[in-house]
Formats: structure tokens, C-alpha cells, sequence
């Protein structure tokens, strides 16, 4: 098969097939215009990206290591399996990736104030972190919604110095949260950058915030041939927005004989309308500014999505998984509330990693691949982020009282 | 440019001769609910509003402020679809008064791009405003409405670069929207000083009539605005009177008020 390369397409004019593009208002395309600009000259700049690369080394703790999960591997039909560790960043997720990079470039463009969305939090305090380190003035839009489920989280931004803004329109949740930070973007577009944090949204941001996460599976794919000898046979990882996923996909696009399987949050099974899964549960139309995939009614109405997991709550999906889905590079399945909470426990008692809810929904999804593939099949699957902040959900799911 | 006439453009050729602005009223299709959204237009047509900008209410307004969002929010409760959208803009149309819909992308791409198109021309009205969709993404909808024979209308912000307003511009048809500032809707205590200037550089690149949205509230700020530009569009202001009013009674009386004031300030 040959496939158009998603990268050389998108950074002519933005788009992945007939999806990606940009739906904003005019007023905003000065900035896309300016920040597509800075990426591509920090893209070929040495300084730059030294100076990320010292970033990663020296404060984000990267190169994230490989784990095999040895016992694990019983649930999943015997399969091996590697957990790429980017729970162990600092601030506990893949999220940092992006955000010290669009940091930088936010001060190469000259602009003291970032603002950022966050739905299960991690976004908001990698945002808060960089801002911090890099002295940026730091808003967070967050669902009202959100910040009852993930108050730890909003404890951490506030420590770290960033305002909390809880968002009380539409259904309190992610995708109000960027709608308000869109809004607050046209009216300070001068001085602020918003630093979207997933794959989604208008052209540059589903390219950029790809290029920032590429790192994840650049590093896991050396890993593997180094470690193991050979290529995974399939590369696993949840998708919300789909920048974790992204992250690891990307360089493995070419390798042909590698699956590269996405796990949508079921929430209550598609059939309950209460789910998450926007590629196998939605269709295409245009939402925050992209053409992709989207939960909508029949009048193009944005539906509330639901799952168990803040982090992928979310009706859109970034455009370059459309595009991955309808080509058949890659494969979207579903993996409900349960299934996902079931893998947390066995992946927290059988490796001792208690990984986000998120990441559950891909180990969920290993269960059910390691055995299809079975005993000789290896499989990477990007452990995306740490469970800390949701000790409080699994705690109440597991009725272990608090 | 287009080389059919809409009612739009006809309005726009009796203002001008008229020596004045044409005022321009919005107000989202099923609010306050899908009868009354009737009687609130009606109001203000007899106010002395001189086109209509219907808006298609939609889950995610991105360029919108608190008062449209609530009354949107107000809408999609009432169940407003898109059937509701064409059936006041053909009672406004019939009325006698040019009509245009405001509406996001999305709501277009799922009706159906020429459908859409189709079905504003059915319904008599005039064009279509559509605040999210840029120009480099407009390749069908230049299409459909060229075979609809309606306007286009898109926006063009302060921020928009001299060389980018006649790619803009270009696209447009019937009017040219002029968003007087840098931010979402709502009503302000001033006109931005940005208005006058993104006006005067849009008027070097098209003979098109321009009218100023974005913040405009009341009689003096419309008579300032009415200087300089071909249109004055209203929305929130019109929005507050009807969220503000205890009946739809009151709500008539205070829309018609607001409309009487204001088209005494586009009058030069």
C-alpha cells in the first residue's frame, strides 16, 4: 500500500485527506499564521531543538525507559509486552512533550501569557509547570465539571502559580473548556499563545503537537531493536484527542508489518449513547476548528461524550487519526468503563504501576490483543501517564473507602 | 463579485442612496422560544430595522459572548433544528425585509452544503454569514451558493492582514462583515478605534458595502459607526432586551424601542 504521508501533506496546506484544515475566525488566523511559521523554523533550527533536547534531558527525565511487564503478560495471552514509561515525566504524563515545546516557541514569538484546556488535569499542569520554569503568566479553562472530578489537580496548578478558571457553559466538561479558551484567545490574541494540548484543533496544532510528541516513539522504536531485537508486532496506545497515540504511531507509520491499534473510551458501551469513541461511534464533520471526526446529532450539533476517564471525554478526535482510520494505517476499537478499570487493577497489582485511567483503556485493549496475537507476538503499548490523580475515582469504583 | 442582485444588495444601493447606514438586527432562531423568535423580529421590523441576521444556534459559538450563548443555549433547549432556522427566515423574508442566517460550519456540512445554500434561497432569504468557515476552506460553499444565487458574507477582523483582506473580500458577496474588534460578541461601552481603520483598509480593496459588527449597542454607537461604514449590525443588545423582560409583551415593546432608537442613529 502506498500511503500519502500524512507529515509531507499536512505541512503544505494542513490537512490529512480530507480532514485537519482550519475552521476559526478570521481573527485568529494572524497567530495560526505566525505559529505555523515558528514551528517550521524551529523544526530546522539546531539551537532550538538542542535547547528541547537539554529540556527533556536535564527536567523532563527523558529518555522515558522501557518496561516489560512480565507478569501482565498472563492477562494478555502470553504475549510480551512493553510498557513505554511515560508515566514517569515530570508532572506524571506524555503532556509535558508538547508543552515545554510550545513554550519555547511561545517565547521565541515574543508573548509573556499562555493559556491552556485541560480535562483530566495533566494538560493544565504541564501548562502551569512550563509556565513556571519559563515565567509565563499561566491561565487554565477547565469544565466545572472537571474540577470537582480532578480537584488534586487544581490544588497542583494553583501551587504552581497558574489561574483556574472553571468553565460553567454547554456541559461543564473539556470541550466547553476550549471553547473558552478560543474566545479568550481572539480577544488577547496579541499577547497570549494558546497552548492546545492534543492533536486536535486548526492547522498548525495537529502537526506541531504531533512533531513535539514524535520523541515518545522515536525513542521507543530505537528501544525495541536495541532491547528486544526486533519490531513490535502491534503499538498500542488510548486515544482521547489522540496525542499520546500520535506520539507513538508516528514513526512506526512506514514500518508496514507493525498494527498500530488506538483504544477509544467506550464509557457505557456505544449502544448506551454514553461513550467517548468518536471514530467508531461518530462520523465526520467539524469541530474546534478541524474537520475530523465528531459525537454529533443530526442538525451538527456537538453530542456530550462520556467515560469514566476526564482525559478522554472528549466528541473530537485529532484529523490525522481520521485520516489514519479511513486509509487503514491504523485500527480504532472500543474499550468500555469496565474493561478499562479492570486492566487498572491488574496492571496496578501485577507490576505495581497503577497508570491513569486513560492508559487503562490501552492496557484493556492488550488483553484482548496479546490474545489474538498470542504467546509469540510482542507488543509496545505506551504507558501514557500515572494514576495518582485518580486514586479518588478508582477508589470509589472499587468501593474502597477514603 | 456576484451578478445576481439579492434583496440584500438592493437595500444596500436604497441605503446608500438614502445617505445613511442600514441597520441590521440578529436574533437566534428559536429564542426565546421557537413562536416568540416571530414576534421579536416583527418588533423589530417595525422599529425600523432594515434586514435580519437569523442565527442557527449552535452547541460550540466559539465567537460568541455570554448573551448569545445563553440565548443559544435557550434555543437548542427548545429544540430549534434547522427546519425552525428556515421557517423564520421565510416569515421574516415575508415580511418584506432582507434576511441572511448566521451560522458555524458544522451545522452547513451536515444539512448539506447545496442543500443548504438551496434551501436559504427557498426560504428567500439573501445569504449566509458564517463566522468560522476561512476562505481557504470555501471551495464548495463558493459553489453552492453561486448556484443558489445568495450571498456570501465573511468576516474580516482587525488582525487581518493588508495583504490577506482582499483574499477575503474577494469571497465575499452582498456585504462585507467588519468585526469592530478583536474579541467575541457582546455589547461595549465604546467603539474600538479599530473599527474606523479596518474599514478604511478594506474599502481600498472592494466597492462592496461594509457593515460593522461586534459590540454595538446603542443610538450614539451606531450613529458613530454609521459615519464611516454601509451597515450596523446589532445583536446582544437586542438579545438583553428580550433575556431582560418578564413577558414577551415587554419584550416586543423593548425590542421595537431599541430598533426605533438605533435607526435614528444610522441616520446620519
Amino acid at each position: 500500500m502506498s500511503v500519502i504521508h500524512p507529515l509531507e501533506e499536512s505541512s503544505i496546506i494542513g490537512h490529512f485527506g480530507p480532514y485537519g484544515g482550519r475552521f476559526v475566525p478570521e481573527a485568529l488566523i494572524g497567530a495560526l499564521d505566525q505559529l505555523a511559521a515558528a514551528h517550521l523554523a524551529a523544526k530546522s533550527d539546531p539551537t532550538f531543538q538542542a535547547e528541547l533536547t537539554e529540556l527533556h534531558r536535564t527536567y523532563t527525565g527523558r529518555p522515558s525507559i522501557l518496561t516489560e511487564a512480565k507478569r501482565f503478560s498472563e492477562f494478555a495471552g502470553g504475549a510480551r509486552i512493553f510498557l513505554k514509561r511515560e508515566d514517569l515525566n515530570h508532572t506524571g504524563s506524555h503532556k509535558i512533550n508538547n508543552v515545554l515545546g510550545q513554550a519555547l516557541l511561545t517565547k521565541r514569538m515574543g508573548k509573556k501569557r499562555i493559556i491552556a484546556e485541560t480535562g483530566a488535569g495533566q494538560h493544565g499542569v504541564a501548562s502551569a509547570t512550563a509556565a513556571a520554569l519559563m515565567g509565563l503568566e499561566c491561565v487554565v479553562y477547565m469544565g466545572e465539571e472537571d474540577t470537582k472530578r480532578q480537584s488534586l489537580n487544581v490544588a497542583r496548578m494553583k501551587l504552581l502559580g497558574a489561574e483556574v478558571v472553571p468553565v460553567t457553559q454547554g456541559s461543564k466538561t473539556l470541550k466547553d473548556a476550549i471553547n473558552e479558551a478560543m474566545r479568550d484567545w481572539v480577544t488577547n490574541v496579541e499577547t497570549t499563545h494558546y497552548l492546545l494540548g492534543t492533536v486536535a484543533g486548526p492547522h498548525p496544532f495537529p502537526e506541531m503537537v504531533r512533531d513535539f510528541h514524535r520523541i515518545i516513539g522515536v525513542e521507543a522504536r530505537a528501544q525495541m531493536l536495541e532491547e528486544v531485537g526486533r519490531l513490535p508486532d502491534a503499538v498500542l496506545a488510548c486515544i482521547g484527542g489522540g496525542s499520546n497515540a500520535i506520539g507513538i504511531f508516528h514513526p512506526f507509520l512506514d514500518d508496514s508489518q507493525v498494527q498500530l491499534i488506538g483504544f477509544e473510551a467506550g464509557g457505557s458501551g456505544i449502544a448506551s449513547g454514553k461513550h467517548a469513541a468518536t471514530i467508531s461511534g461518530g462520523s465526520p464533520g467539524v469541530l474546534h476548528g478541524t474537520r475530523t471526526y465528531v459525537l454529533q446529532d443530526e442538525n451538527g450539533q456537538t453530542v456530550e461524550s462520556h467515560s469514566i476517564s476526564a482525559g478522554l471525554d472528549y466528541p473530537g478526535v485529532g484529523p490525522e487519526h481520521a485520516y489514519l482510520h479511513d486509509i487503514g494505517r491504523a485500527q480504532y476499537r472500543v474499550i468500555n468503563d469496565d474493561q478499562a478499570m479492570e486492566a487498572f487493577s491488574i496492571m496496578s497489582k501485577s507490576e505495581g504501576i497503577i497508570p491513569a485511567i486513560e492508559t487503562a483503556h490501552a492496557l484493556a485493549g492488550a488483553m484482548i490483543v496479546g490474545r489474538e496475537l498470542g504467546p509469540d507476538s510482542i507488543l509496545l503499548i505506551n504507558l501514557s501517564g500515572r494514576g495518582d490523580k485518580d486514586v479518588q475515582t478508582a477508589a470509589q469504583y472499587f468501593g474502597i473507602p477514603l | 463579485m456576484a451578478s445576481f442582485a439579492t434583496p440584500l444588495s438592493e437595500l444596500f444601493l436604497r441605503t446608500k442612496s438614502e445617505n445613511r447606514a442600514a441597520l441590521i438586527g440578529y436574533l437566534p432562531a428559536g429564542f426565546p422560544t421557537i413562536e416568540d423568535a416571530k414576534l421579536v423580529i416583527h418588533a423589530m421590523v417595525e422599529g425600523g430595522v432594515d434586514a435580519v441576521e437569523i442565527g442557527f444556534p449552535y452547541s460550540d459559538p466559539v465567537m460568541d459572548g455570554p448573551i448569545i450563548q445563553n440565548a443559544a443555549d435557550q434555543s437548542l433547549r427548545n429544540g430549534t433544528g434547522a427546519k425552525d432556522v428556515f421557517a423564520l427566515l421565510k416569515a421574516t423574508s415575508d415580511l418584506g425585509v432582507p434576511a441572511v442566517v448566521m451560522t458555524y460550519w458544522n451545522p452547513i456540512e451536515k444539512y448539506g452544503v447545496d442543500k443548504f445554500a438551496q434551501s436559504i434561497k427557498d426560504a428567500g432569504g439573501s445569504g449566509v454569514i458564517t463566522p468560522d468557515l476561512t476562505v481557504e476552506e470555501s471551495t464548495a460553499w463558493s459553489h453552492a451558493t453561486a448556484d443558489s444565487e445568495i450571498n456570501r458574507i465573511y468576516v474580516v477582523a482587525p488582525s487581518t492582514s493588508d495583504s490577506r483582506i482582499p483574499l477575503v473580500v474577494t469571497a465575499c458577496s452582498g456585504f462585507i462583515y467588519a468585526a469592530s474588534l478583536m474579541g467575541v460578541t457582546g455589547t461595549r461601552n465604546s467603539i474600538s478605534g479599530d473599527a474606523r481603520s479596518l474599514v478604511s483598509r478594506i474599502r481600498k480593496e472592494s466597492d462592496l458595502p461594509i457593515a460593522v459588527g461586534l459590540g454595538v449597542s446603542n443610538a450614539e454607537q451606531a450613529h458613530e459607526v454609521a459615519a464611516y461604514a454601509d451597515g450596523v449590525i446589532v445583536g446582544s443588545a437586542f438579545i438583553r432586551q428580550v433575556q431582560e423582560s418578564a413577558s414577551i409583551q415587554e419584550a416586543r415593546d423593548r425590542v421595537r424601542e431599541l430598533a426605533e432608537s438605533l435607526a435614528k442613529g444610522v441616520r446620519r
